[in-house]
C-alpha cells in the first residue's frame, strides 16, 4: 500500500502551488484557480487521513463532500463579481483594480 | 508494495508507446496534401467568420453559474441513495427538506428571469 | 439519529431554524413586493430576527449538546446569539433609509443579511470543525455579495472583489488547518480532539501546524495584523450600512470560532500558541492604532480602529491555556465584543447620517462644525469616540478594564502595558474627530431619518448606562462554556 506521507506531500505540493498562484499572480481568475487548488489539496488530505487514520469514522469523506459544495457556491459568487467588474473596466487584473490603495 | 503495480506500469508504457507509434507511422508514410479547406477547424461545417475570441452574451455566464450551483448538489444525493434503506423515513424527510431549500433558490432564479432568453 | 432525536436537536437550535426558514420564505415573498415598497421587506426581516431574539431570550439558560455532539448550546452561544441578532436588527434600522438615499433598494439585501446572521448564529453553537467551516462560509458568502451590492458603483465592486479573494483564500487556509487537525486526532469534534490529546494518540506536530493554520485563517477574518491588508479597502468601498454590520458581526463570529476552538480543544497547545498570540496581539494593537492616525477618510479611520480593537479582543485570549484564567478569558472577550458592538454601531450610524451620494461626506473635514447644526449627532459621535478610547464610565472603558485584568491574572504585565500605551495613542485620532466637530467651522450636511437617530441615540445611551451597570452584564458573559 502507498504510504500516507506520499498523499500528504502531494497535497502539500498542490496547496503550495495554489498559494503561489494566489500570492504571485495578478489576474483574479488565476487567483480563483489557485484558491480552488488549495481546496482540492484539502480534499486529498481529508480523504487520505480518513482512509489511514480513522476509516471507521465517515467524517473525513463527508467533509470532503461539503468542501466540494461550498467551493461551488464560492465560484458562483466569484464569477458574478468578476463579470460585473469586467464589464465596466475591461480587466480583472488585481493591479488595475486600485481605486482605493491596497 | 511495488510488485502489485507492475501490470499497471506495463499497461501505461504499452498504451503511450502504441499511441506514439501510430501517430509516427501515419506521419512518416501517409500522403500529405494540405489545402486551406483542410486547415479549417470544422472541415465540413459552417464557414468560420470573425475572430475566435468573440464576445458572448453575458447570459451564457448566468446559465453556467446556475448550472454549477444546481449540478454540484447532486454530490449529496449519491451517498444518501447508497444508504437510503438504512436511513429510512428520517433520511427521506431530510432529503425532502434539502430539495425544498434548493427549490426556493430555483424559484427565485426563475421569477427573476434568469432562464429567459431575450 | 432518529426522528425524536432530531426534533430534540432542532428544538435546541430553534432560533437558528427560525432565521433560516424566514430567510428562505422572505426570498420568495420579496419577489412579489414592488420596488417602491421594499420597506416592507426590511420590516419583515426585522420581525424574523426579533422573533428569533425573543425565543433566545426566553430560554437564556438552555444548555444542550445535540446533533451527535456537533452543536453545543450553552451560555457562551446564547450570549453571542443575542449579540448577532441584535446587530442584525440594528443593521436593518441603519440600512433602510441609507439604501433608499443611495438608490440601492434591493430585497435581496435583507435576505442576504438574514443568511449572514444565520451563519453567525451557527458559528456560536458550532462544536465540531465541520460545522465551524460550514458556518464560516454561510456567513462569508452573503457578505461578499453584500459588499458589492452597490454595483455598478466601482468602489463597491472593488471592495467585493477584494473581500472575496482574501476571504476565500483565508477559508482555504482554515480548511487545510482543519484537515491537519483531523489527521492528527482522527476526529473533527472538539471534545474528541481533547480526548485524543489526553489519550496521547494525537500527532502533536500535525496538531500544532493545524492549529496555527486555523489561527491564520481566522486571523484574516477578524483582521489581525499581519493579515489585515484587506480591511481598509473593503470597509471603505462597501456601502456603509454593510460595513457597519461587517465590522461587528463578522468580527464577533470570527472570535466566537477562535474562542470556542482554542479554549475547548487546544488548551494543551498553549505552550506553543501563547507566544504567537502575544506577538499577534501586540502587532495588531500597535499597527492598527498608529496607522489610524494618518487617515483622513472616516471609513478608513474606523477600519483601522476595528483592526486595533481586534488586537484588544485577542489580548483576552493570550492566557487561555491557564485553566484558572480561561473562564475570565472568555468572559472578558465576550464583554469586549459587546462593548465594541455598541460603540461601533453608534459611530457608524453617525457616519451613515453624514454620508452623501457618490461617496461624499466621508472626510474628516465634513465633520467640522457638526455640533452647531446637529448637536445630537455630534454628542452621540463624541460618546462613541470616548468609548473607543476607553474613557470611564463608558462601556468601552469597562471592556478594556476586564481585558487588562484578565491579562494581569494570567501574568502578562508587559502586554498589558503595550495595550495601555496604544490606547493612549488612539486617543489622538479619536479625539481629533471630536475636535473637528466642536472646534472647527464648517457646513456639515446630514439627513434626518428617525430610525437612524433612534439607533444612534439608543446605543449611545446604552454605552453610558450599561457602563454604569456593567456588573450583571459581565456576570452574564461569564456563563460557562459547556465542555
Amino acid at each position: 500500500m502507498i504510504p500516507l506521507s506520499w498523499y500528504l506531500i502531494f497535497a502539500a505540493a498542490l496547496f503550495s502551488i495554489g498559494l503561489f498562484a494566489v500570492l504571485a499572480r495578478r489576474n483574479a481568475i488565476v487567483i480563483l484557480m489557485g484558491i480552488e487548488l488549495m481546496l482540492n489539496a484539502v480534499n486529498i488530505n481529508l480523504v487520505a487521513f480518513w482512509r489511514y487514520v480513522n476509516p471507521e469514522l465517515i467524517a473525513g469523506q463527508v467533509f470532503a463532500v461539503m468542501v466540494f459544495a461550498v467551493a461551488a457556491a464560492e465560484v458562483a459568487v466569484a464569477l458574478a463579481i468578476f463579470i460585473s467588474i469586467y464589464r465596466r473596466r475591461r480587466s480583472v487584473s488585481a493591479d488595475e483594480i486600485d481605486l482605493m490603495k491596497w | 508494495m511495488p510488485q502489485e503495480y507492475i501490470p499497471i506500469a506495463v499497461l501505461i508504457i504499452l498504451a503511450t508507446g502504441l499511441a506514439f507509434l501510430v501517430v509516427a507511422i501515419g506521419h512518416l508514410f501517409g500522403p500529405r496534401r494540405p489545402t486551406q479547406r483542410k486547415g479549417q477547424p470544422y472541415e465540413s461545417g459552417m464557414r468560420p467568420f470573425g475572430p475566435g475570441t468573440r464576445r458572448m452574451p453575458v447570459h451564457f455566464y448566468l446559465v453556467a453559474v446556475l448550472f454549477i450551483l444546481f449540478d454540484i448538489e447532486v454530490v449529496f444525493f449519491l451517498p444518501w441513495a447508497i444508504v437510503f434503506r438504512q436511513l429510512g423515513l428520517f433520511g427521506l424527510i431530510e432529503m425532502i427538506i434539502f430539495i425544498v431549500i434548493l427549490l426556493v433558490g430555483y424559484i427565485y432564479a426563475w421569477k427573476k428571469g434568469a432562464f429567459e432568453w431575450e | 439519529m432518529n426522528l425524536s432525536n432530531a426534533s430534540a436537536s432542532l428544538n435546541a437550535i430553534l432560533p437558528l431554524v427560525v432565521v433560516i426558514l424566514w430567510a428562505c420564505a422572505l426570498l420568495l415573498v420579496d419577489l412579489f413586493i414592488t420596488k417602491e415598497r421594499k420597506g416592507l421587506t426590511a420590516l419583515l426581516a426585522a420581525i424574523g430576527m426579533l422573533a428569533s431574539l425573543i425565543i433566545t431570550l426566553a430560554r437564556l439558560d438552555l444548555e444542550a449538546v445535540v446533533f451527535n455532539g456537533m452543536v453545543t448550546v450553552d451560555g457562551f452561544s446564547n450570549f453571542l446569539t443575542v449579540l448577532f441578532l441584535g446587530s442584525g436588527i440594528v443593521a436593518v434600522a441603519l440600512s433602510y433609509d441609507y439604501l433608499k438615499r443611495m438608490g440601492l433598494e434591493k430585497g435581496e439585501y435583507y435576505v442576504l443579511l438574514l443568511f449572514t446572521v444565520s451563519g453567525m448564529m451557527l458559528m456560536a453553537v458550532a462544536s465540531d470543525l465541520i460545522v465551524v467551516f460550514l458556518a464560516l462560509e454561510l456567513l462569508s458568502i452573503p457578505l461578499y455579495v453584500l459588499a458589492g451590492i452597490a454595483t455598478p458603483r466601482l468602489d463597491s465592486e472593488e471592495s467585493s472583489l477584494k473581500y472575496f479573494l482574501l476571504g476565500s483564500f483565508s477559508t482555504g487556509i482554515v480548511v487545510y488547518g482543519i484537515a491537519l487537525v483531523f489527521g492528527a486526532t482522527g476526529t473533527t469534534s472538539l471534545a474528541g480532539i481533547v480526548d485524543a490529546i489526553t489519550a496521547g494518540s494525537a500527532g502533536m506536530g500535525l496538531l500544532v501546524a493545524g492549529a496555527a493554520m486555523l489561527l491564520i485563517g481566522l486571523g484574516f477574518k477578524v483582521a489581525l495584523v499581519p493579515f489585515h491588508m484587506w480591511t481598509p479597502d473593503v470597509y471603505q468601498g462597501a456601502p456603509s450600512s454593510v460595513t457597519a454590520f461587517m465590522a461587528i458581526g463578522a468580527k464577533a463570529a470570527g472570535f466566537a470560532a477562535i474562542l470556542r476552538i482554542f479554549i475547548q480543544a487546544f488548551p494543551a497547545l498553549s505552550v506553543d500558541l501563547t507566544p504567537v498570540l502575544w506577538v499577534l496581539a501586540a502587532l495588531t494593537m500597535i499597527l492598527g492604532n498608529v496607522v489610524a492616525i494618518a487617515q483622513r477618510n472616516i471609513k478608513r479611520l474606523l477600519a483601522y480602529s476595528s483592526i486595533a480593537n481586534a488586537g484588544y479582543i485577542l489580548l483576552a485570549l493570550v492566557p487561555y491555556g491557564q485553566s484558572d484564567v480561561a473562564a475570565d478569558s472568555v468572559a472578558s472577550a465576550l464583554f469586549y465584543l459587546l462593548a465594541y458592538a455598541f460603540t461601533s454601531f453608534t459611530a457608524w450610524s453617525v457616519v451613515i447620517a453624514l454620508e452623501q451620494v457618490e461617496g461624499k461626506g466621508l472626510e474628516l473635514e465634513d465633520y467640522a462644525g457638526l455640533s452647531r447644526r446637529y448637536p445630537i449627532l455630534a454628542l452621540t459621535m463624541t460618546v462613541a469616540m470616548l468609548s473607543f478610547t476607553g474613557v470611564p464610565p463608558t462601556l468601552g472603558f469597562l471592556g478594556k478594564f476586564y481585558v487588562f485584568r484578565t491579562l494581569l491574572e494570567g501574568g502578562f504585565p508587559g502586554l498589558a502595558v503595550i495595550g495601555v500605551v496604544t490606547s493612549l495613542i488612539s486617543a489622538y485620532y479619536y479625539l481629533r474627530v471630536v475636535v473637528y466637530m466642536y472646534m472647527r467651522e464648517g457646513e456639515p450636511q446630514a439627513i434626518r431619518d428617525p430610525w437612524l437617530y433612534i439607533a444612534a441615540t439608543a446605543s449611545a445611551i446604552c454605552l453610558v448606562v450599561l457602563g454604569i451597570f456593567s456588573q450583571p452584564l459581565f456576570a452574564w458573559a461569564s456563563q460557562a462554556m459547556l465542555h
